[in-house]
């Protein structure tokens, strides 16, 4: 009787084992599916949009020297051209315009959430950068159209839309990224860094200007490097603000065009498979490889973080 | 002294930055709000909308946005979380494991447009579905599992190792330990991080553009059969969101009264992202109170 128990136990102790086991196996085949899902997807956006965006040049002979280095678009010509420097041009300009405005007052608000106020000036900062990081694009290309636009025709010349109010929309959307990261790039420094700094007599000033700063200064550049990738990627806040003309601007009042604003513009209205639109397809690949850059920027910055 | 004065005009810049960050804050919520909220009403939200008549509501898209919303993270939250067990669980430093990284890294960076566009090759042409919601929510759930994956795997990464360790030491199973013991701690975080995430995709537009397309079919609400044409469960149905609508009114609406719809359409998405990170960190801090026992 007492040696039949014992032996059910046993046995219901190896059978749960193998039921453990075998769930064991289950999750662990789980989890490894879900990173293999990610490795897929990257790798198929990758491979996908590649072979599309070269479809232009190996399909429809468009000359890729032309495409990069010709101020011409003109695709509905009777000799159609196609040149999509204006727009490389575009985006390049309102990336660095924007991170060129918001760089600054990022990082200034981080060292204030950090240096100057940190336990007040992080309660009060914080939710504020949350919610502007939640503020839907749409809605600040919305307001730029209504307060921004009008603005700048008051009071400057033209019609408004132009490559100053988008860089102005895109530099408030890239504000709470750049701010983030900084912040936690401040924050994570080592505080005997700035007690040694202090205890030798330096200000506060002189600790940031010439200690914090210079340790952080990796993860400071990729915060602005993420938030240039940001502006670069964005597509409706600026097409509704840039006013989309395919010239070459000469002055921050004149209307430009991005990359983003010509594809969200003309996808719907070029038939798939025509000349124009795997000229679409190749900003989109010009976008993917800038993008990918920027990682790679990223990447180079942190391998340099020393601290 | 020189640098006693510096270091008062650093600070005076530094506080100047800080206000102007608030006061850009402020000026838009007052902005949104003010103008927005007054168009708001029973009507507006329950009447579907007109595209050459004024007096439309946004019935239609604001349902389509909620359930391209549900789609997209009933796809992304398991394989985010699954992701980010086995980030943090299984992953054994290496190239592997560094590919992954980058691979998160790169579909976490890339342009929303971007993924637009490969949903528009994959799900609406090479599937040859048209725009779909299905075909949105699944350009979204790339769009979102990056953000899912690292938010879970910091979740279980800040549960503290000796309850994991407790958990091992008396037998349990790795994978048991990861249900019963890691998941349940992480809970707190990772919900919260599942409610952020949904207000950025309730507000996207660009990767919907090209996905779920500007349209919403004729929708018949009392027909909840999700294979007939007219049902707003209808997975197979073109629809747009609220987001690419108030992009699409200011771009190429014809109605009389745009500003209206613009102005009513943005307070009830940025009021619907300001719930959802409120909900956030509410429901955090309770579901952690609640199964952490600590006050």
């Amino acid at each position: 009787m007492e040696n039949k128990a014992a032996l059910s136990a046993g046995e219901r102790l190896i059978k749960s084992k193998q039921n453990r086991s075998l769930g064991e196996l289950r999750g662990k085949i789980l989890v490894t599916l879900c990173a293999l899902i990610m490795i897929t997807a990257t790798v198929a956006v990758t491979i996908f949009l590649t072979v599309k965006g070269l479809q232009s040049f190996l399909v429809n002979h468009v000359s890729p020297i032309e495409f990069l280095t010709s101020t011409n678009w003109n695709p509905l010509a009777d000799q159609p051209s196609y040149g999509a420097l204006p727009f490389i041009f575009g985006s390049l300009a309102v990336t660095f315009l924007s991170a060129l405005i918001a760089a600054p007052l990022g990082i200034g608000g981080a060292i204030f959430m950090t240096e100057i106020a940190p336990s007040w000036g992080r309660k009060v900062l914080q939710p504020v950068i949350e919610l502007l990081v939640g503020i839907p694009s749409v809605v600040y290309g919305f307001i730029g159209l209504t307060v921004l636009v009008p603005f700048i025709r008051e009071h400057g010349a033209g019609t408004g839309f132009s490559i100053l109010a988008g860089t102005i929309v895109l530099s408030i959307m890239i504000l709470p990224t750049i701010t983030t990261i900084a912040t936690d790039a401040m924050g994570a420094l080592p505080s005997s860094l700035r007690e040694g700094s202090l205890a030798l007599g330096a200000t506060r000033w002189q600790t940031i200007r010439k200690v914090l700063l210079p340790a952080a200064l990796p993860s400071l550049l990729t915060a602005v490097v993420l938030g240039m990738a940001r502006a670069f990627g964005e597509a409706l806040a600026v097409q509704m603000v840039i006013g989309n003309v395919r010239n070459l601007p000469a002055s921050l009042l004149d209307p430009s065009a991005t990359l983003t604003t010509i594809i969200t513009l003309n996808m719907g209205h070029t038939t798939y498979g025509s000349v124009e639109n795997n000229t679409l397809w190749s900003m989109g690949l010009i976008l993917l490889i800038i993008s990918f850059i920027f990682i790679l920027i990223v990447r180079y910055l942190s391998s340099r973080r020393k601290i | 002294m020189n640098s006693k004065v510096a270091d008062r005009i650093a600070t005076g810049v530094f506080v100047t930055i800080a206000f102007i960050i608030v006061a850009i804050l402020a000026a838009l919520f007052s902005f949104i709000l003010f103008r927005g909220v007054p168009q708001i009403s029973w009507e507006f939200l329950t009447t579907p909308s007109s595209s050459v008549r004024a007096g439309g509501g946004i019935r239609d898209q604001l349902f389509n946005s909620f359930y391209i919303l549900f789609i997209t993270m009933l796809i992304t939250v398991p394989l985010g979380v699954c992701g980010g067990i086995y980030m943090a669980e299984y992953a054994k430093p290496g190239k592997v494991t560094n590919f992954i990284r980058s691979c998160i890294e790169m579909l976490a960076s890339l342009p929303s447009i971007v993924v637009g566009m490969f949903g528009l090759l994959i799900f609406v042409n090479t599937t040859g579905w048209g725009y779909t919601i299905i075909g949105g929510a699944l350009a979204l759930t790339i769009f979102n599992i990056p953000v899912m994956v690292r938010v879970s795997e910091d979740a279980i990464r800040s549960v503290p190792a000796e309850m994991k360790e407790a958990s091992l030491a008396l037998g349990i199973t790795h994978w048991h330990t990861i249900k019963t013991v890691l998941i349940p701690s992480a809970f707190p975080g990772i919900l919260t991080g599942a409610i952020l995430a949904s207000g950025r995709v309730f507000g996207e537009a660009a990767a919907l553009l090209f996905t779920a397309g500007l349209s919403t079919p004729r929708l018949d609400y009392l027909d909840l059969n999700p294979f007939s044409e007219t049902s707003p469960l209808n997975i197979f149905r073109p629809a747009e969101t609220l987001a690419v609508h108030i992009w699409a009114v200011n771009t190429n609406g014809i109605m009389p009264d745009i500003r209206e719809i613009a102005n009513g359409s943005s307070a009830v998405l940025v009021l619907a992202v300001l719930i959802f990170n409120l909900l956030a960190r509410w429901l955090g801090s309770v579901v952690h109170k609640k199964i952490t026992a600590s006050k």
